[in-house]
């Protein structure tokens, strides 16, 4: 297959299908690339239907995909020489496990798509391979039920799927788990860094600020001179946070995300404290400051996390907010205390 | 890897051993490896795994798996509370999270 990608040209038709390469251009990595680092479209879509990679005929296996362009990208370019087709289902743009627990990647989504495809008339079999995160939204049963065709969960990962058919359909248990690596949890900062810049921005103007603060009012010079111990603890607290946490995320002995971020905004304001060698009350203030947002900071990686449930960030939120608010409170209060002192 | 292990015993996840038929459907949807089949039924390994994504209750037709599913995602617990909804998250439509 030679066919070269393009994500405008893409345009699969119920009767001539579309082929896509297993292979990806540059255009796609830069897409994918922009796409990390947030500066893409988040909704990147690939047109949903029916595609051919290599030359399938009536026998060969039908994958299921996302029509978010990254879970298409990686799914074909892991099936080299494979023919096969690929259905690509309507999911909002969305990648496969955050639609299938929204809904839109879901048995009916499912179900819509191989009636629109006609896939009964293209192939003989009827089997088609689904992505196993799509199952919080998918059925396979009522799938079968209401189209005939067995929905088979697939591996996790699509590096998977070639060993997956090779072994007869079958995922070994570590193809069927959902692991979360050090490269995979890198990968995610740089979107989660620049998700609270807003509330950044603002803290960092109000401390610069009240730097200046004074007894006798408030002097530009003073703020000069003293704003960068303030500004380089805030920044600390976020970076320990949304940087540090997650790298390190299964090295600290909590399991609660709040205390992991501040074990280590606690570890980072004593680096800062020392390095700035600050009076005792301008060290607390800015200390209880930088736990708070490397604690909420990484609180927020639960979304991003592979493991964590709903009942459980409820229940380390319901006593870790408090704490947050209250830190941030108090340090503030210290902070300005230190200045008119 | 160290597998990770979220907060203990916290996970809604209900199995009733008189409803399952041992289909094994549950073994492989579930992405953290929490049931396992043993004598003809499924069995919880470790609870503290599950992450409410109710692959398996979806996936089970005897109904034998009950789980109150959710995200386990603060930014969307915030977003629920302050717009007073379920827990709500823009991932993947205009806000720029990972989560969803
Ligand atoms: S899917 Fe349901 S019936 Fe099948 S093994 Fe699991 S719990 Fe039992
Ligand atoms: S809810 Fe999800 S993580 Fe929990 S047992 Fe079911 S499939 Fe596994």
């Amino acid at each position: 297959m030679t066919t070269n990608f393009n994500s405008q040209a893409l345009k699969p038709l119920s009767l001539n299908v579309t082929s896509v390469s297993s292979r990806l251009t540059w255009a796609d990595r830069i897409g994918a690339l922009k796409m990390r680092i947030g500066v893409g479209r988040n909704n990147y879509r690939v047109k949903p239907g029916l595609y051919k990679v290599g030359n399938p005929d009536s026998q060969s296996d039908v994958l299921v995909s996302a029509n978010y362009k990254l879970s298409f990208d990686v799914l074909r370019s892991n099936l080299d020489s494979l023919n096969v087709w690929i259905l690509v289902v309507d999911t909002k743009g969305v990648n496969v496990w955050c639609s299938a627990a929204k809904g839109n990647f879901s048995t009916d989504s499912v179900v819509k798509s191989l009636k629109e495809t006609s896939l009964e008339h293209r192939v003989q079999h009827r089997r088609i391979i689904l992505p196993q995160l799509s199952a919080s939204g998918v059925a396979a049963h009522k799938v079968k039920e209401q189209t005939g065709f067995n929905a088979l969960f697939g591996p996790v990962e699509a590096r998977d799927i070639k060993p997956y058919i090779e072994a007869g359909y079958k995922a070994t248990p570590a193809m069927r788990k959902v692991t979360f690596p050090m490269k995979e949890r890198a990968k995610l900062i740089p979107v989660d860094f620049l998700y609270e810049k807003y509330k950044l921005l603002i803290l960092i103007g109000l401390f610069f600020f009240l730097s200046g603060l004074d007894r006798t009012g408030f002097l530009f010079g003073k703020m000069m001179d003293s704003h960068l111990f303030p500004l380089i603890t805030i920044l600390g607290g976020y970076i320990a946070g949304i940087v540090i946490t997650p790298l390190f995320l299964p090295w600290i002995p909590f399991r609660a995300f709040a205390l992991k971020g501040a074990f280590w905004g606690l570890s980072i304001t004593l680096v800062i404290n020392r390095l700035f060698k600050v009076p005792i009350l301008d060290g607390v203030s800015m200390g209880l400051i930088g736990i708070s947002i490397a604690s909420f900071m990484a609180m927020n990686f639960t979304g991003s996390s592979t493991y964590t449930s709903l009942s459980g960030v409820r229940k380390e939120m319901k006593w870790a907010v408090p704490f947050q608010i209250a830190f941030i409170v108090v340090g503030t209060i210290l902070f300005i205390l230190s200045k008119l002192a | 890897m160290k597998t990770m292990h979220y907060l203990k015993q916290v996970a809604t996840l209900k199995l009733d051993p008189d409803l399952c038929t041992g289909c094994g459907m549950c073994t492989k949807a579930c992405p953290h490896a929490v049931f396992e089949i043993k004598q003809g039924k499924a069995r919880i390994t470790d609870l503290d795994d599950c992450m409410e994504c109710g692959a398996c209750s979806n996936n089970c037709r005897t109904g034998a798996i009950t789980v109150k599913t959710g995200t386990g995602c603060a930014v969307a617990i915030i977003n629920g509370f302050l717009r007073g909804t379920e827990p709500s998250c823009d991932c993947g439509g205009e806000s720029q999270k990972n989560c969803c």
